[in-house]
């Protein structure tokens, strides 16, 4: 049996909405960052997939894209990680249930 | 060097920014005229572009650049201009807030850097380099919302960036579903590859519509991806809330414009992003004026209002497609409404920073009085919410107008009559606030003005939003000469 697209397909939406169930069940900021993280593992594992066997005069953009997903999220993490030093010097936690000031 | 040239307005911010943080570091200056230059760089820069738009009009240099990555067009420079003007207002409404800050250089750097992201948002027609605008400006926002660095700024900051990573990571399976179908990032390609699709590629093509429309949601504030807004219109920076709500949105916009329009526009799936669009409208417009009813704290009212808003911008974007030769008149209404919505919410939320810096709250209740107090404050925070609410003939009247004649025009009647209701119960808690200024007694008489940044960028607002109300030709031909390259 070889492994076709629908077999990363199925994979990346597996792991997608693992990704997707962290970031929503967990209350642990850092828990909730990795499940993001997880989120765009998954979109990047799509693309290189379709990246692999789309028919297109450029098929190499799936690459380029992974590779500027990569950048942002590191972006992304360094911003969130600072954020999480920054709350724990104001709120002594980072649990999310616990960040309540402003009502939901 | 045609290529530079086209993006030359973003990159005289990009200059000025990093000019300002470098200079900030190495210079050596006093705390006064450290804050001094910053701002002033700041809008210096800000000038710089838009003169760079404006030659670029003048020299017809419209065309793509970069390899068809972005492109020049009337669509972009309208937002150039309109996202370089929000941003020298609220740069103005912050310098008395950094004037209690030590990090007033980065302020200054990363409200350029956020426009530099809206308008890239507004001019890429590339997935790869709508992905990379759409996040230059959320993570400079994402610091900007922490920028007090207390308890509510904080924990707004932390709402924010879960939900907006989120959203990002959405929006990206999105794209992802698109590349795989079409084959090309580009936005054109992928219009070509939806015009000629066959019937067995729309599920696809729908999951991909959806994934796109509830990550871009949450930038443009609409149900169900709202919840973030009240939260972090109330904790973030008073200026930098007015920069969100105004900026932020319209860039949300633009790109769904760019996207929905020119990507999915023609062809199989039109239809069913346009139903999917009026039912968000309706949800957005009725929950976002029914929950501000109930608030006690005036930004998030305005937040709720801002929901309710988005909601109303939403009608336009469903017109677009229910009625395709009707094109023109959708896109055009909604460009022409987020136009009047900036001056209407700008001067909104600048008289808060004045009246809260004085009275020290934000509370709804504590407006009492406030027209003896202060009359210009109130005259023109009583114009902004009225324009709000829709009443002729200020500039927002003419904006819901536009958008309701487009939904009537592409057979939306229900849609337009949920519309106008709303707006019947948006006027009651927007003349709420004007009543309890000018009917109720004050605490105390002491009478006080606005800080003269504050007054010159609450009267540009306020000029503005008259100025469209009574005389909107000129606007409404940009926002048509606009949309009409999304065609």
């Amino acid at each position: 049996m070889s492994v076709n697209l629908e077999h990363y397909l199925i994979v990346g939406a597996v792991l997608f909405s693992v990704g997707l169930y962290l970031a929503l069940a967990k209350r642990n900021f850092v828990a909730v960052l990795m499940g993001i993280e997880l989120m765009f593992n998954a979109v990047n594992l799509t693309f290189v997939a379709f990246s692999r066997f789309v028919r297109s005069p450029n098929p190499l953009d799936g690459h380029v894209f992974v590779v500027f997903v990569i950048t942002v999220a590191a972006a992304e993490a360094a911003t969130a990680l600072a954020l999480a030093v920054l709350l724990y010097r104001v709120r002594d936690t980072i649990n999310v249930d616990r960040i309540d000031l402003l009502k939901w | 060097m045609e290529d530079i040239n086209r993006f030359g307005p973003e990159l005289a911010l990009l200059i000025a920014a990093g000019l300002i943080v470098v200079g900030d570091v190495t210079l050596p200056m006093r705390g006064g005229t450290r804050r001094v230059a910053s701002v002033a760089l700041g809008l210096a820069g800000l000038a710089v572009s838009a003169l760079w738009s404006l030659v670029l009009i003048v020299a017809d240099e419209r065309g793509n650049a970069f390899d068809g990555l972005m492109v020049v067009d009337d669509f972009s420079l309208f937002f150039n201009f309109l996202f370089v003007g929000i941003a020298a207002v609220i740069i103005l409404a912050s310098v008395d807030l950094l004037e209690k800050s030590r990090f007033r250089a980065e302020y200054v750097a990363l409200v350029l850097t956020s426009t530099v992201g809206m308008m890239l948002m507004a001019s890429t027609v590339d997935l790869i380099a709508i992905f990379a605008a759409l996040e230059l400006q959320a993570i400079s926002f994402y610091v900007l919302v922490a920028f007090l660095k207390d308890g509510r700024s904080s924990e707004a900051a932390l709402k924010y960036l879960l939900l907006g990573a989120v959203s990002t990571a959405l929006t990206l399976y999105g794209m992802a579903y698109l590349f795989g179908l079409s084959g090309s990032t580009n936005l054109n390609d992928i219009a070509a590859f939806v015009a000629g699709a066959d019937s067995g590629t729309r599920p696809a093509l729908v999951l991909a519509a959806v994934f796109l429309a509830a990550g871009l949601g949450f930038k443009m504030a609409v149900v169900p991806f709202q919840m973030w807004v009240p939260d972090v219109y109330q904790g973030a920076p008073t200026p930098v809330t007015a920069y969100l709500s105004v900026a932020s949105k319209a860039a949300g916009f633009a790109v769904v414009m760019r996207v929905f329009v020119v990507a999915l526009g023609h062809g199989l799936i039109s239809s069913d992003w346009s139903n999917m669009f009026a039912a968000i409208a309706a949800i957005s417009m009725t929950l976002g004026n029914v929950a501000a009813l109930a608030q006690s704290d005036i930004k998030r009212m305005l937040g709720y209002s801002s929901i309710a808003q988005a909601g109303t911008f939403l009608i336009g974007l469903a017109a677009v497609a229910a009625n395709d030769p009707q094109l023109l008149l959708g896109t055009s209404s909604v460009v022409f409404f987020l136009g009047t919505y900036a001056f209407t919410n700008l001067g909104a939320f600048i008289a808060i920073i004045a009246i809260s810096n004085k009275i020290g709250s934000d509370q709804i209740g504590d407006y009492a009085g406030v027209a003896r107090r202060s009359p210009w404050l109130a005259a023109g925070l009583t114009a902004c919410l009225l324009s709000l609410t829709g009443i002729p003939p200020l500039a927002g009247f003419w904006g819901k107008f536009w958008v309701f004649n487009a939904a009537v025009r592409a057979d939306l009647v229900w849609l337009a009559l949920i519309g106008v209701l709303n707006s019947v119960i948006s006027a009651y808690y927007y003349v709420g606030v004007v009543l309890k200024m000018y009917t109720q007694e004050p605490a105390n008489d002491e009478a006080f003005q606005p800080s003269p940044y504050l007054g010159l960028a609450m009267t540009a607002a306020v000029v503005g939003l008259v100025a469209v109300g009574l005389y909107p030709a000129p606007l409404l031909d940009a926002s048509e000469s606009a949309a009409a390259v999304l065609g």
